[in-house]
């Protein structure tokens, strides 16, 4: 049967030319690269090579990216390192940490730890398209604030915050700036001098390179509480012996993911559009997020009376890989709480499909998922004794 | 219990038993919540105490649909005393188990077939 993956924003394929980078570290070059000997040297110069590439796609210093295993930990070390060097301020009457209520779960579960610990947590809402309000934010703000972590752009739903004034006001205010940039780098612009951000999360897999892979950047000057104690890697950040082949392929994909971004982004969005047209066409079908303020490759739908696992399962059956904010398809058994923080109730949220392109996509792939929705919609209202049209 | 979905429950799920609606039904009994994301209706017709037909609607996921559509096969042509005994733990088993997960938010056909039949006892009475 064809298959037909439309879950990028989920994880992507390795690029050939990453892979083909990343095979001598397995087994050619596989000295540590902390070794002082030749073996180690090797390994240690493709380390700092890719840390120039990671550099150069957001626009930093090399010295200031910090490698991890992936999104989750980068965003945990951001978040969690600066505030456990501002443990003076728990128990203050303001906010310690401002952040959104639509943020990754790596973010989210991060903050809500840290309200255990004792610090002042303030999820600030969003609007109908998924925006923090930039005044909202100026307005949370007091003394007792030190960090700021809302993300570049959303995971589910595909809208991309207003970065340029977060920035801003968090310069102002002299408040650090950490940012889950997970979906946005290689999608997106991203320049951490621009938008005054400190700290920067960015994974691997997501842009074309392998799991297990990822980073931080730290600005210079920015201090942190590592979270790995050890041998004292990345400057005491964070320490664990140099996963180098992982390293050389998040290397080599933010090489390529820079290179590319202008064409990528421009065949994104014209499958995107394209998609979403077409989709929107169905009875009542809705578009979740911003019409335009949206990642290149997202494209996020709700549909009346139906439930999105089944609606999942039924779009694999034919093929389609996609993926869902469907309570049902969590572990949690709970709705997306992006959708919920978006206005959506819960029973508009079961209804939702998240279909996410990438580079490989192609117009044919569109046509397809597009020409098997509404039979598939069609069917499941069919059962459903929610829909009496 | 398993972590996925058995081949039994895709089956169902797939090809859906009974789907529809019975027109001046003996009994309809609905349960669930859409907020939950679970909504689940019965029709039956009873003829001599034994469930002569039924027939589903449901609203939700993968676990919702092959369970109601199991339950029409296994209560069709049973008495009505019969129906009531099935149990949930009953469809689960006769689907090759469900995951855990699924247990109580997704299987509700054994509860919405007692609702159709309480109202048939009911409109009975009268």
């Amino acid at each position: 049967m064809k298959r037909i993956y439309m879950d990028y924003a989920a994880s992507t394929p390795v690029d050939k030319e990453v892979l083909k980078e990343m095979m001598p570290y397995f087994d050619k070059y596989y000295g540590n690269a902390s070794s002082i000997h030749s073996f180690g040297r090797e390994a240690f110069d493709a380390v700092e090579k890719a840390r120039e590439r990671v550099a150069s796609l957001i626009n930093a210093n090399s010295e200031e990216i910090v490698f991890t295993s992936g999104g989750t930990e980068s965003d945990n070390l951001g978040v969690k390192g600066v505030a456990f060097l501002n443990k003076n301020k728990i128990g203050s009457k303001g906010y310690n940490i401002i952040t959104s209520a639509i943020e990754h779960p790596a973010v989210l579960e991060t903050c809500k730890y840290l309200e255990k610990q004792g610090f002042n947590v303030k999820y600030l809402p969003v609007d109908k398209y998924g925006f923090v309000k930039p005044d909202d934010l100026e307005k949370a703000i007091s003394k007792d604030t030190f960090l700021i972590t809302i993300m570049f752009a959303n995971n589910e739903i595909g809208t991309i915050e207003p970065m340029e004034e977060i920035g801003r006001i968090a310069k102002k205010h002299d408040v650090l700036f950490h940012t889950d940039g997970v979906q946005a780098v290689c999608k997106t612009p991203v320049d951490v001098n621009k938008l005054n951000i400190d700290l920067l999360s960015i994974s691997s897999h997501k842009i074309y390179g392998p799991k297990g892979a990822g980073a931080l950047f730290i600005r210079k000057g920015v201090k942190l509480q590592t979270l790995a104690h050890g041998g004292g890697h990345e400057k005491g950040f964070r320490s664990s012996t140099y996963n180098t082949p992982g390293i050389v392929g998040l290397g080599k994909a933010c090489e390529l993911g820079k290179a590319r971004l202008k064409k990528d982004a421009e065949h994104l969005r014209s499958l995107r559009d394209n998609l979403i047209k077409k989709v929107l066409k169905i009875e009542e079908s809705y578009l979740n997020g911003h019409p335009e303020k949206r990642l290149s490759n997202n494209a996020h739908f709700r549909f009346t009376a139906i439930e999105g696992e089944s609606l999942n399962l039924m779009l694999d059956d034919k093929g389609v890989a996609a993926a869902t904010g469907s309570a049902c398809s969590s572990k949690k058994l709970q709705a997306s709480h992006v959708l919920l923080a978006i206005g959506l109730n819960p029973a508009e949220a079961h209804g939702s499909l998240r279909l996410s392109l990438g580079r490989m996509s192609t117009k044919e792939d569109v046509e397809y998922a597009a020409g098997i929705l509404p039979g598939i919609v069609q069917n499941l209202r069919k059962m459903s004794p929610l829909w009496n049209r | 219990m398993t972590d996925m979905y058995t081949e039994k429950v895709m089956d169902h799920f797939r090809n859906p038993r009974n789907i529809g609606e019975i027109k001046d039904p003996d009994g309809f009994g609905k349960v669930g919540n859409p907020v939950c994301g679970d909504v689940m209706a019965i029709y039956i017709k009873v003829k001599n105490e034994k469930i002569a037909d039924i027939k589903f609607k449901t609203y939700g996921c993968t676990a919702a649909i092959a369970t109601s559509s199991v339950l029409t096969e296994m209560v069709k042509g049973k008495t009505i005393d019969e129906a009531l005994k099935i149990t949930r733990d009953d469809v689960a088993n006769e689907l090759g188990g469900l995951p855990a997960i699924k247990m109580h938010c997704s299987n509700l056909a054994a509860d919405a077939l007692r609702e159709a039949i309480k109202d048939y006892k009911n409109k009975k009475k009268k």
